[in-house]
């Protein structure tokens, strides 16, 4: 306690508080962690009162004065023993977790330093103070919890978040260098210390061939963690990307083949052809039993998920059951688990992510990022737990060279694989790409883990896990730090995510689609056509199994959404004054002149630009995608549109019941001409007949949002962000601008969203010449005028857009809302 | 069949003017014999008739691209009715890649012939500058297959690209010939 006061007094400064704070909650969880583990230095916390013979539980004995040896009744007792391990638990998570709140109290640390380094280092410390107190590390990091408990939901983080597309297009390299990348490194570097081995001077001589090959096969697993994780701060290439990311999970199923195959081996002291023959059916059993289990819990996975329309809030539940299940029963056939898991959570995402509702995606998506990286960091953080307080067995030439291997054989292993795979690769990988997958290549966690799993026949099983730790932290600190500068400076070719044009946009996808066609025409089977047979197999029968077929509900309800979203719209596009297409909507509708009241200029604000980008992304039809932004190691996809809506559409009730306008139920009749026709499109099914009220073929097709089946599995939770498309800026084309009375933006709504679909008539040009601006149709209090915000293309266009047809659109300057 | 064509001398001349191997010619010769069914040219209906293409959003400007004279090199404008086997290698010619070793000129003049091959394609009317209503409609065609959001969108996206483009040039795009 006094040393939170003597703290408190001396820290004025913040960060110094956050620091301040995180270490001594910190020391504070460690130290009470420390007592309690360790069960003789924790006399005090037992239960004092309760010391004296429990003859009685004494409240039968109410009587009974305040004699120490006749037991009374507990005021205040402790059992700690009994909720020891949960409570150990929590504390080592929440440490762990605290420690990465520490970590992001300074940017930069996170820049230069990755993070599994920080949490390393960390875990080294508390290893430290552990090992000097004497303390044992909790038991809690035994193999068995590891591959059970640990390892699961980083895998499943990984392969949920997985970019399908993107892997399925490079999936032939992947596979390469998992497997083949693999053997090469693991036989390179056994072969190689093996030869270390005989020399006499490094006294090892007595690590047998066999064992050698089993200890590189367990140091050439890499470990995608760390590199992850600076292949996205720096924007790299998704190709490097994807390779980097798919060689690391599936090349277990090679190293469960030969870790298992050489510790059987290990003790046999000749290794006869049979035993390899057999070795290689057994990778095929592993490699495609952990496919095959991996389909099948997938498919289970999204059917159920059919069904649950009703259990909704359990919904999440059977996507993180499966998973664990097909996991569980792989390990059961000693088959690789991971590749089971990943490939379980490929094949169940597209569909489940269709059959669920929104809250559960979002529940899944955000429970699979947690606790990942929950298990991630307390993985990092316990191998420096354990690497201070394990025992080890230096060796320095053995180890040396094991560095030295590792590094040699892959960086050979890389250049020769590219080698033989540049000439089937669409886009082949240059060498600063080589350079970029050699030196990515870090261990982690699961060389740790397999090096523990190692039986205790092993002679020289301490030297292998020093060896094994020395490698890790190796690659992971003196790598991991240095790998961003180096990548950097060598100019490593980057992504271009960020597409800053909507021209860049369109022609991609035009010249995308021309490729696509003149492969049709030529004829030829490249794998898109494989892609498209799939395609075609997928709708027709794989959906009708596993999708929800009868959506007769949930269209209504989605119709229903769009409506009131719809309204939302209206409300707060009149409501702010902005010269919406409301106005003009209802004029096209209804033919009502609205007071053409003053058309502000608008610009384009990067927020539109986004807003555009993410339409045409969302709606282009996107058979031969080729580049597919990555999500995020460590956060979740954003999904911010949909909030927004929701924001909006409850400030707009909000507004709407407490100014109460007249002209709400036009806007709304007419909107709902609008969006029904839009609900017809949410499903097929939907009988369009009775939505044509207004009879127009046209405002079918224009408030179309892609129907909730989009034809790649776009989650329906995209629907209703790209169902908010930009048509106020042809709306706004030709009105005479006015610079004046620049309408107050919408304060708390993002601005982004306020383009939605508006009518389009075939003659939109109508639309133009009215100018409705029912401002002040609700009680608004005028927020004041919007800061200018750098527009698109500001001063230049002023002279030039009056006349011109050309749209040099303009738009009100509203406080964009930074999601 | 195409007896005109099955010479391999033929072939040697085409492989020059396109750059195609022989092996590729022969390939292509023999899908252009599959979609002409047998005849010399092919016309649309032939090329409209395949039945992956019918998903593609851009299928109709594609088709008309092979018809259109100006990608055959030979400063032709206009379009015509139905293309011979030669036609079709030329058009064709312009999805090759790039061979490895070609000089940056070479390379640069490859870009913009492909480029130039991109730029007919949204230039319907042959005038040589795509107006602002060409680019909508090639917008409207992208996005119409996903049955999304319909014209209004589409003008509104054509509207912000011309808007881009507008900043460096005039109201539409020419092919500056610089």
């Amino acid at each position: 306690m006094w040393i939170l006061k003597s703290r408190r007094g001396k820290m004025g400064d913040d960060i110094n508080w956050n620091w301040t704070m995180g270490f001594l909650a910190f020391w504070i969880v460690f130290l009470s962690n420390g007592f309690g583990s360790n069960g003789e230095i924790a006399p005090n916390p037992t239960k004092p009162s309760t010391i004296p013979p429990p003859a009685n539980p004494g409240l039968d004995d109410p009587q009974a004065f305040p004699n120490a040896e006749v037991s009374n009744l507990p005021v205040f007792a402790m059992d700690y023993p009994r909720i020891q391990v949960p409570f150990e638990i929590t504390l080592w998570v929440l440490l762990a977790s605290f420690a990465k709140i520490g970590f992001h109290v300074y940017h930069k640390i996170t820049i230069w330093i990755p993070e599994s380094c920080l949490l390393i280092s960390i875990g080294l410390i508390v290893g430290g103070i552990m090992h000097s107190v004497h303390e044992e590390p909790p038991a809690v990091l035994s193999s068995n919890v590891f591959f059970l408990y640990m390892l699961p939901p980083i895998v499943l983080d990984s392969g949920y978040f997985m970019p399908t597309r993107l892997f399925f297009e490079n999936v032939g390299t992947v596979l390469w260098f998992a497997v083949v990348g693999t053997l090469w490194n693991s036989i390179g570097i056994g072969l190689s210390l093996y030869a270390i081995c005989q020399i006499e001077a490094f006294g090892v001589q007595d690590i047998n061939l066999q064992e050698n090959l089993l200890f590189a096969s367990i140091i050439s697993a890499v470990d995608p963690v760390a590199v992850l994780t600076v292949f996205e701060d720096i924007n790299i290439n998704e190709q490097l990307y994807i390779v980097v990311f798919g060689e690391c999970l599936f090349n277990d199923a090679v190293t469960v083949v030969l870790y298992n195959m050489f510790t059987f081996v290990a003790d046999m002291p000749e290794v006869g052809s049979v035993d390899v023959f057999l070795g290689v059916a057994r990778f095929f059993v592993v490699g495609l039993g952990g496919l095959l289990f991996g389909f099948l819990f997938g498919f289970v996975a999204a059917f159920t998920t059919r069904f649950t329309a009703n259990v909704r809030e359990i919904e999440p539940l059977f996507v993180f059951m499966y998973s664990y299940l097909a996991y569980l029963v792989a390990e059961l056939f000693s088959i690789s688990s991971i590749m089971a898991i990943v490939t379980c959570a490929l094949t169940m995402k597209y569909y489940v992510e269709e059959n669920v509702s929104q809250r559960s995606c979002t529940t899944i998506r955000h429970v699979i990022k947690m606790v990942g990286t929950v298990s991630e960091t307390l993985i990092f953080f316990f191998l420096g737990v354990v690497t201070v307080t394990t025992d080890h067995e230096w060796n320095w030439g053995y180890i040396l060279f094991t560095l030295l291997f590792v590094f040699v054989w892959r960086g050979l292993g890389v250049l020769v694989l590219t080698q033989i795979i540049n000439p089937f690769r669409t886009i082949p990988f240059n060498f600063k790409d080589q350079f970029g997958l050699a030196y990515g290549g870090l261990r982690g966690a699961i060389s740790f883990a397999l090096v523990f799993l190692l039986p205790e026949n092993i002679g020289r099983r301490n030297l292998f896990i020093t060896a094994t730790i020395c490698v890790i932290i190796f690659t992971v600190f003196i790598q991991g730090i240095s790998i961003r500068p180096l990548i950097e400076f060598m100019n490593v070719r980057r992504t271009n995510r960020k597409l800053t044009s909507i021209n860049v946009e369109v022609h991609t996808r035009v010249m995308e689609h021309t490729v696509a066609g003149i492969e049709d025409l030529c004829g030829q089977w490249s794998h898109y056509y494989w892609k498209d047979k799939f395609k075609k197999f997928n709708d027709k029968v794989i959906r009708k199994i596993l999708i929800k077929d009868s959506r007769a509900e949930s269209s209504i309800v989605a119709l229903y959404k769009k409506l009131e979203l719809q309204n939302a719209m209206e409300i707060l596009d009149t409501s702010t004054g902005d010269l919406s297409a409301a106005p003009s909507i209802i004029s096209l509708q209804d033919e009502k002149k609205q007071p053409a009241s003053t058309k502000p200029k608008r610009k384009f604000l990067t927020t539109d630009l986004k807003n555009m980008h993410d339409i045409l992304s969302k709606n282009m039809y996107k058979i031969r995608q080729r580049t597919v932004a990555y999500t995020n190691k460590s956060t979740l996809p954003n999904e911010t549109a949909a909030r927004e809506i929701l924001i909006r559409r409850h400030a707009s009730i909000r507004r709407s019941l407490r100014s109460g306008s007249f002209q709400a139920p036009d806007i709304a009749k007419s909107h709902k001409y609008f969006s029904l026709p839009a609900g017809k499109n949410l499903d097929s099914k939907f009988p369009p007949k009775r939505l044509r009220h207004v009879g127009d073929d046209d405002t079918l097709s224009e408030t179309d949002y892609p129907s909730a089946r989009p034809r790649y599995g776009q989650p329906q939770r995209s629907s209703s962000r790209a169902m908010m498309p930009l048509r106020r800026l042809d709306t706004l084309r030709e009105v005479p601008t006015d610079g004046a009375g620049v309408q107050p933006s919408v304060v708390d709504f993002v601005d982004e969203k306020q383009v939605w679909p508006g009518p389009s008539r075939q003659g939109s040009s109508a639309s133009d010449s009215r100018v409705p601006a029912p401002r002040g149709r609700f009680d608004d209090p005028d927020e004041g005028p919007a800061p200018m915000y750098p527009g698109w293309d500001r001063q230049p266009q002023d002279p030039t857009d009056e006349e011109t047809r050309n749209p040099l659109l303009r738009r009100p300057q509203w406080k964009p809302q930074k999601p | 069949m195409g007896a005109l064509i099955s010479v391999p001398g033929e072939f040697q001349h085409l492989a020059e003017k396109t750059g195609f191997s022989l092996e590729q010619i022969g390939i292509l010769h023999r899908r252009f014999q599959q979609l002409s069914h047998g005849e010399t040219t092919i016309r649309r209906e032939n090329l409209r008739s395949i039945p992956d293409l019918s998903c593609n959003p851009i299928r109709s400007q594609i088709i008309q691209a092979f018809f259109d004279k100006r990608n055959f090199q030979q400063d032709g404008e206009g379009s015509v009715q139905e293309i011979g086997f030669e036609e079709f290698l030329t058009v064709m010619s312009h999805f090759r890649p790039p061979g490895r070793n070609l000089t940056p000129e070479e390379m640069e003049g490859l870009r913009r012939e492909k480029l130039r091959f991109l730029f007919n394609m949204h230039d319907t009317d042959n005038d040589g500058t795509i107006t602002l209503e060409e680019y909508r409609h090639v917008v409207e065609e992208l996005l119409s297959r996903s049955g999304a959001l319909g014209k209004e969108t589409a003008k509104g996206i054509a509207d912000a690209a011309m808007l881009e483009v507008a900043s460096i040039s005039v109201g539409h795009m020419v092919w500056a010939h610089s």
